[in-house]
Parts: structure tokens; C-alpha cells; sequence
């Protein structure tokens, strides 16, 4: 059976413009091997949601600059929940102090990388816990021994 | 000035002979170095600038064959202005110190204002939050959760009054960092300047007003690059004749480094912005000279001291030559680069965050020795938020540190003559130029970013500088070395939802209490100047006294211009 690439949405909510974060993750990602869908700028919590659900992605990335991640991020999390995807990886990069974590990851955040973090570690990271990257990806791998999250 | 300067191609760098060794300095090679590398080898093969310029070992007379101190430096004061604008530089008056400031609502960002006046700050420089930058009002849904957090809360002309409350607006200069609604915000400075009676002719400031860098690089546009020009092109022309002393845009390649170009590519791109707008006004109709003495610049103060100052040496001289040679401007006031610049946010490390006040200082004498008319220096706490007040006066107390502690403000241009700095600078006007070519092939800036240009030169910068981050070939003392386990050893600023709701309920108040056909028909006059090639300043400046609100003139010109989408760029 041919593999199936790792599919994640890289989105940008919010006002804020500051795209190059986003930029070079989408990019250090597809040189990682999986399918990207980058959303473009300023896409609300819907377009969002609407997006990886049409897209049917494993992992939705937000990115966000502004400061508004307690008010955008939980809403983003509530709808792909509402339209049954409660087991797609959400992850959170840009600038979250870490006082606001707790509440992120409370809202169904699987992680969130702050300034600094490595794009490997992100791959990494994606690699371990994306739902298609545990129950199809890693059979006949290496790390087959190991169990998965959702078989 | 000589007159080889004159002869050569409007945009060509001047021949130069080639780099040839002398027998001394080959002697010295075999005989001194080769042995010495023999015995100890140097710590890596290469070595290049923070933005991978290569650099030799040692620059020597054969580096600068060919230099000419009159064509290529010349006097301070004087074309081409290498060596610095003025005369006497930082002997006659300092730079003017001027810390970016803004968060919250209109009166929180008055008392910081006021504050920064009395710790000895010598200008003002407001920024606005997100949905302002988008011209959006503070009850726009798309607003939620951003009001107040990147900076001040502006709608109207109520909240511009209260924001410059107390304020000597003649005596002052205020920068506005605002780009896609710059005319409108400029237009409630101008009416509560109107309102306060200080007058037009004499007061001074900046609006940033460079929409071009905002498709190139921050993304913060609303209409499409045709329309948005036109707005930058009446606010010039409006400036020129009306406010003769304000700045009406600062062509920007700090927000371009930012987004990850190299010191070439900032420098580049934004003299070619520069480029482009001279383009734009003059076919509107305006002599060169009516307008050009009043454009500023704004660079970037990235961590490479050397890379850094000659920049801005090369920078100096090629808008020199630009404006001299491609435009035919005759009053030397259009041929000075005058530029603020600020310390490199990017650079700033959430980890260890003390260390940011180090790569500030540095990046600050960067700019200092390169010759800078204003600076703002950033506080060690801004990789995780706005600053602080403490940090925000450790930031301007570095600025004074220098200023008066380290002496390097006593003589002109004190690194001219430098082997390494003159190359340097050579050198990047070179790369320069070729960018140049490259742009003018494309059919200028505007068609270049409508093919999506610079944007991938600059991601293509940002990657291959996050990928040398990752690999180690690039140390960050802190992130990939000198690592520590910690807990964030300082405070930082938050801004709660209360701004969010108080602005809600003074846009309702006002939306109740104004003259509502006065806004009406103001609004109506917008839109229907906005579909001939009138000035729109005027009927923008109508709108704000009758109290529009920022959200309502944009949305006028947004259903006559519409609105821009990035296209995907791969």
C-alpha cells in the first residue's frame, strides 16, 4: 500500500501579518515529507476549521504573533471539535508566554513551540503524534514495536 | 563633485580595476601567514557576514584599488554623503532618541508618552494596534481579542485627542508608525493640531506610510498595490504643499530584515521602494525637488556591527546618486538619505533575556557610527511582549550610555578609511545596484511584487538562516549554545480585555453623540473623489472632523479600491 503523506494545515489567524514563521515551518515540514496547506493571512477561527476539514488533515499548526492566541486558539479547537475532529493534532508557535499554556493546552493544544524552537523538533514532534502518523506511518517502520495512539 | 560621478550610467557602479596583490603583501603570505596557519589553522574554513557575505582574513590597500576619497566618501555634509549628512554630525546636535510606544487605550499610552518625555526622550513615536493597522475600528468583530495588544487603540478623532493630550505639538516631533490608513490617521494629527491651534507650517513628524514594504514584507495591506499608491502619492503631494515640515513616509527596510532578507536585500529593496515612489509622484505631477527633500528612510540594526555600518554608508551614497543622476533632483536636501533606525526585534531571544540588552547596545552603536538621525533601541523583554517600563528605560538609558559614556559620537564617521569597512561598503553597493537591474527588468516594484519578487527572496533568506541556526554554523549564545534550563526571569506587560471593552463603549458613545449627516456626507464626498484622480487628503480631512471613525473611511475606499490577497507564492 503506498504511504500516505502526513497532511497538515499551517494556518494564520488573526490580524497580525508576521508570516515568517509560519513560512519556514510549512517549508521544513514539506522537506520533512508531508503535504502542507498553508491558509495564506488573516483567516478567521471558520476558515480555519472549514479548511482542514475540506483539506482532511492530520495536524492543524496555528501561528500567531499578536497576542490574541486565549481568545482565537480555544474557539479554533471548539469548532474542529464541533465537526468531529477532536483527534486532529493542534499545535500552537509564536509568541505564548508560558502562563497562557496551561489554558491553550486545556483547550485541546497538543503543544506549543515558543520563539526559538527547532522546525526538527516540530517535525519531530508531528511525526510522534499526528493520528495518520501513528496508525499508518509508523507500521512496517522501525518503530513498529512500538503502540500506537489510535489502532 | 567630480564629473565622473556625472558620466557614468544613471545606475551602473563606476568600473573598478581589479583587486592585485602587491609583491609585499605575497611575501608576506608565504613567508609569515602560510606557516603560522600551518602551525595553528584557523577555527573554521570560511567566514562571512551575518548575511553570508564572505569576508577575507585581512583587508589591505590592494582591497579599495581604485578608491577615490571625493567620488566615494566625500566631505560630511556633502555628496555623495557617505560619511554622513551633516557637517559635523553628532558634535553639532545627538540623534534624536525615539522609543516606539504604544499599547492598550488612547490614555494608557498618553502616560507612557509623557513619561518617556521626562526620562529625556527627544521625539515621539506612536504604535497603533492591529485592527487600526488593518482599519479596522475597536467593535469590528475582526478585532476581538487584538485591541490594544500591539499597540494603541485609535478609531477616531476623540481617541486621537485624548492619545496626543498635553502634548506641545509644535514643539515635538511625533513618528506614526501606519502604512495602509496612514492618510487617515495623519489627518486626526493634523485636526487635533487644527483644534490645539499649533500650526501647520511648523509642526514636524513621520508618518511610515510605506505600503510597498507592507506586500513585500509585514503584510499589513488593505487595498490592492495600484490604489494603495495612489493614497501614498496624495499624502506626499499634500505634505509638500501643505505640512512642508512633516515627513510623509519612511521608506522601510527594517520590516523587510525582519522578515528574514539579508542586509543586501533590505538595503535593496528598500531604495528601490524609494525608487518607486519618486516614479509615482513625479508622474502625478510634482517636481522632483518639491517633494524628495522630505522622504525618510528607516533601517534595520541587525547584530553584525561592520555588515551593519556599511549599510548605511551605502546607503547614504547610492540614494545620493539615485536621486543626483536618475532623477536630475537639484536641491541637495533631495539627495540626503536621512533615516531612523531601530535595533533588530528579530534578533531578541525569549531565552536568557538579559542578553538582549547586550545585542541591543551593540546594534545600537551600529547605528550610531553609521550615522543615524533617530534611534530606538528595544527592550530586553519584547521577544515575549510589549515592554515593560523598567525595560523600556533601560533601553533609552542605553541610548544616553552612549550618547555621553562612550565617546564614539566625538569625531565624524570615525571607521572612513578602515581597509574592511570602505570594502564593505563597496561591496554592498555593488549588490545593490545588481538588485536594481533585476527590479527594473521585472518592470519596477510594484510588478515585481505583483510577481511575488522579493517576497521569495526573503523567504528564501529566513530559511537558509533558520536552517545555519539549526545546524549550529550560526551560534545564538543562549538558543543553540550556552544553553540553560530556566524559568523567565522577568515580568512582562499584559494587556487584559477591559481595553477592548472600553473602547467598545466610547465607539458607541461617540457613534451616538456626533453629527451623523455631517459623517454621512463626508463619507459619501470620499467616496466619490476616490473614483476621479482627485487628492483625497482634503475630503479625508473632512471626514475625521466630523468625527467618521477610522472602520468607516476605510470602508469607503474599500468598496471603491477593494481589497488585496496575497496570491501563494511557492
Amino acid at each position: 500500500m503506498p504511504e500516505r503523506k502526513i497532511r497538515i494545515l499551517v494556518a494564520k489567524p488573526g490580524l497580525d501579518g508576521h508570516d515568517r514563521g509560519a513560512k519556514i515551518v510549512a517549508r521544513a515540514l514539506r522537506d520533512a515529507g508531508m503535504e502542507v496547506i498553508y491558509t495564506g493571512l488573516r483567516q478567521t477561527p471558520e476558515q480555519i476549521a472549514t479548511a482542514a476539514l475540506q483539506e482532511d488533515v492530520d495536524a492543524v499548526g496555528i501561528s500567531i504573533l499578536s497576542g490574541a492566541h486565549n481568545t482565537i486558539v480555544p474557539r479554533i479547537c471548539e469548532l474542529l471539535r464541533q465537526q468531529g475532529m477532536e483527534d486532529t493534532l493542534v499545535l500552537v508557535g509564536g509568541i505564548v508566554p508560558d502562563e497562557d499554556i496551561p489554558a491553550l493546552k486545556q483547550a485541546g493544544v497538543a503543544a506549543v513551540f515558543q520563539p526559538g524552537a527547532v522546525t526538527q523538533d516540530i517535525v519531530e514532534f508531528i511525526r510522534a503524534h499526528a493520528k495518520r502518523a501513528a496508525s499508518e506511518l509508523r507500521g512496517g517502520t522501525v518503530d513498529s514495536q512500538q503502540s500506537t495512539v489510535d489502532s | 563633485m567630480t564629473d565622473r560621478g556625472r558620466q557614468a550610467g544613471t545606475d551602473i557602479e563606476p568600473a573598478r580595476p581589479e583587486r592585485k596583490t602587491s609583491a609585499e603583501e605575497m611575501r608576506w603570505e608565504e613567508k609569515v601567514l602560510k606557516p603560522a596557519l600551518e602551525r595553528s589553522p584557523q577555527r573554521q574554513k570560511t567566514f562571512t557576514t551575518l548575511s553570508g557575505v564572505p569576508i577575507e582574513m585581512l583587508c589591505t590597500p590592494a582591497d579599495l584599488a581604485g578608491f577615490d576619497y571625493g567620488r566615494d566618501l566625500g566631505d560630511p555634509g556633502e555628496y555623495p554623503y557617505t560619511r554622513g549628512i551633516h557637517q559635523t554630525m553628532y558634535r553639532g546636535r545627538l540623534w534624536t532618541m525615539r522609543q516606539f510606544s504604544g499599547f492598550g487605550t488612547p490614555e494608557d499610552t498618553n502616560q507612557r508618552l509623557h513619561y518617556l518625555l521626562k526620562a529625556g526622550q527627544t521625539g515621539l513615536s506612536i504604535a497603533f494596534d492591529l485592527p487600526t493597522l488593518m482599519g479596522y475600528d475597536s467593535d469590528h468583530t475582526l478585532a476581538e481579542g487584538e485591541v490594544g495588544k500591539c499597540g494603541v487603540a485609535v478609531s477616531s478623532l476623540a481617541d486621537m485627542e485624548t492619545l496626543l493630550a498635553g502634548l506641545p505639538l509644535e514643539q515635538i516631533t511625533t513618528s506614526m508608525t501606519i502604512n495602509s490608513p496612514a492618510a487617515m490617521i495623519w489627518a486626526m494629527y493634523l485636526v487635533v493640531a487644527e483644534k490645539n491651534g499649533a500650526n501647520w507650517q511648523k509642526i514636524s513628524g513621520t508618518t511610515q506610510n510605506d505600503i510597498l514594504k507592507e506586500y513585500i514584507a509585514q503584510k499589513e495591506y488593505i487595498y490592492p498595490p495600484q490604489p494603495s499608491m495612489r493614497l501614498v502619492v496624495d499624502t506626499i503631494i499634500f505634505s509638500a504643499r501643505q505640512v512642508p515640515r512633516w515627513n510623509p513616509i519612511s521608506i522601510s527596510g527594517y520590516h523587510i530584515r525582519e522578515a528574514g532578507s539579508t542586509a543586501v536585500q533590505e538595503l535593496a529593496f528598500t531604495l528601490r521602494d524609494g525608487i518607486e515612489y519618486v516614479e509615482w509622484v513625479k508622474r502625478a505631477g510634482a517636481a522632483v525637488d518639491e517633494f524628495a527633500p522630505r522622504l525618510s528612510f528607516f533601517f534595520n540594526a541587525h547584530n553584525d556591527l561592520f555588515e551593519e555600518i556599511a549599510k548605511y554608508r551605502a546607503a547614504r551614497k547610492i540614494w545620493a546618486r539615485l536621486m543626483r543622476e536618475r532623477f536630475g533632483a537639484r536641491n541637495p536636501r533631495s539627495w540626503t538619505c536621512r533615516f531612523h533606525t531601530q535595533t533588530a526585534g528579530c534578533s531578541l531571544t525569549a531565552q536568557q533575556p538579559y542578553n538582549n540588552v547586550i545585542r541591543t547596545t551593540l546594534q545600537a552603536l551600529a547605528a550610531v557610527l553609521g550615522g543615524t538621525q533617530s534611534l530606538h533601541t528595544n527592550s530586553l523583554d519584547e521577544a515575549w511582549a510589549l515592554p515593560t517600563q523598567e525595560a523600556v528605560t533601560l533601553a533609552l538609558r542605553t541610548q544616553q550610555v552612549l550618547a555621553h559614556e562612550s565617546g564614539v559620537v566625538n569625531t565624524v564617521d570615525p571607521l572612513a578609511g578602515s581597509y574592511f569597512i570602505e570594502k564593505l561598503t563597496l561591496e554592498t553597493e555593488r549588490a545593490c545596484y545588481a538588485y536594481f537591474n533585476k527590479i527594473d527588468a521585472l518592470g519596477g516594484m510594484v510588478a515585481a511584487i505583483e510577481k511575488g519578487y522579493p517576497q521569495k527572496e526573503i523567504h528564501d533568506a529566513a530559511y537558509a538562516y533558520q536552517q545555519a541556526i539549526e545546524r549550529k554554523e550560526k551560534i545564538i549564545v543562549g538558543v543553540n549554545e550556552h544553553v540553560t534550563e530556566e524559568t523567565r526571569p522577568i515580568e512582562i506587560l499584559v494587556i487584559d480585555e477591559n481595553v477592548a471593552r472600553r473602547q467598545r463603549a466610547k465607539l458607541a458613545e461617540l457613534r451616538a453623540r456626533r453629527d451623523n449627516a455631517r459623517v454621512q456626507a463626508g463619507l459619501q464626498a470620499l467616496g466619490s473623489a476616490a473614483t476621479t484622480d482627485q487628492n483625497l487628503m482634503p475630503y479625508i480631512l473632512e471626514c475625521v472632523r466630523a468625527y467618521a471613525t477610522l472602520g468607516e473611511m476605510c470602508d469607503v475606499l474599500r468598496r471603491v479600491f477593494g481589497t488585496y490577497e496575497e496570491p501563494a507564492f511557492r
